[in-house]
């Protein structure tokens, strides 16, 4: 068994409204701070132990699509890294 | 024979719903998710809330819950199902209804009223009004954006499953009229059995004699 670390972003749908990284963006822009575009994303960390790369990636990818991520929202990606 | 309405931590509108049930002559039973239903279930209410703390995306947890297979389970079979406000959001995160509720185009919590439009009144859930009708029910909500694929959204209104559209008070449906930025102004759907219904205004805050109009009665007498 390897001690994995998986690092899942789930950021929304290219298209879907993010009133909250609007309203992020107009903040800053208050302070002053010139910008064109603010996207925002969650980020998961979750370490697990498995058998191979691919075993933890596919662990990783299950949690992630039954309810890390909401299909009509998200999109996501699962990035590994042993120890 | 009772309706269960399911409490989650965090559910706050559990109690209103039974209370707005039983004036309608409904025997109704608060469940706490982690008891199950009772054996003479004979219909369901997802109630009003902040299960979980809206922790990761409203509903979320919730609708990961052991009790929600038992509630699809029934809902397959025909029995009455519906989710309002927080339990719209459950109903949609577990996939008893397709397309998501989230954050409002505001990127604010909103209380307020509103006017709704009946879409189909041949539903369980809309069957006391008349097609078009305008009811004016209140909304509370931070995420009550419906989002869906164009693809689904179209196979949605071509099978008629839309119930009720935000509308101003003539019944006319538009983006001012819209509170929250919802395709199409959305406020409530059906699963794919019309018995299956989500949506987020609440009808249980206008169904007591004592607290003013009455609009909501027609939505919970589907359980009747």
């Amino acid at each position: 068994m390897t001690t994995y670390t998986a690092t899942v972003t789930v950021r929304l749908k290219r298209g879907v409204l993010d009133p909250e990284a609007e309203t992020t963006k107009r903040a800053l822009e208050r302070l002053g701070f010139e910008l064109s575009s603010l996207v925002s994303a969650d980020r998961f960390e979750i370490e697990l132990d498995a058998e191979s790369e691919a075993a933890a990636r596919e662990r990783v990818t299950e949690m992630t699509e039954r309810l890390l991520a909401n299909p009509t929202l998200h999109d996501y990606e699962v990035e590994l890294d042993h120890q | 024979m009772t309706v269960a309405v399911i409490r989650f931590g965090g559910s706050n509108c559990d109690r209103d719903t039974v209370a707005a049930l039983e004036t309608l002559g409904v025997d109704a039973t608060l469940v706490w998710h982690e008891d199950g239903l009772p054996a003479d279930t004979s219909g369901i209410v997802l109630p009003g809330g902040f299960s979980y703390g809206d922790y990761l995306r409203a509903g979320a947890m919730a609708a990961r819950s052991p009790i929600l297979e038992a509630v699809r389970e029934h809902a397959d079979a025909g029995t009455p199902v519906l989710g309002i406000c927080n339990g719209a959001q459950i109903g949609s995160e577990a996939g008893l209804t397709p397309g998501s509720f989230t954050t409002n185009q505001s990127a604010r919590f909103q209380c307020e009223h509103v006017h709704l439009r009946v879409e189909n009144a041949d539903t369980p859930w809309t069957r006391r009004y008349d097609h078009g009708q305008v009811l004016t029910f209140p909304i509370a909500h931070g995420e009550g954006r419906f989002e869906i694929e164009e693809d689904e959204l179209a196979a949605l209104e071509a099978d008629d499953r839309v119930i009720f559209r935000y509308c101003d008070r003539e019944g006319n449906v538009t983006e001012a009229a819209n509170p929250n930025g919802s395709k199409h102004s959305v406020a409530g759907i059906t699963g794919e059995r019309e018995t299956v219904a989500v949506m987020m205004p609440h009808p249980e805050r206008v169904s007591l004699d004592d607290i003013g109009p009455t609009d909501g009665r027609g939505v919970l007498r589907a359980f009747a």
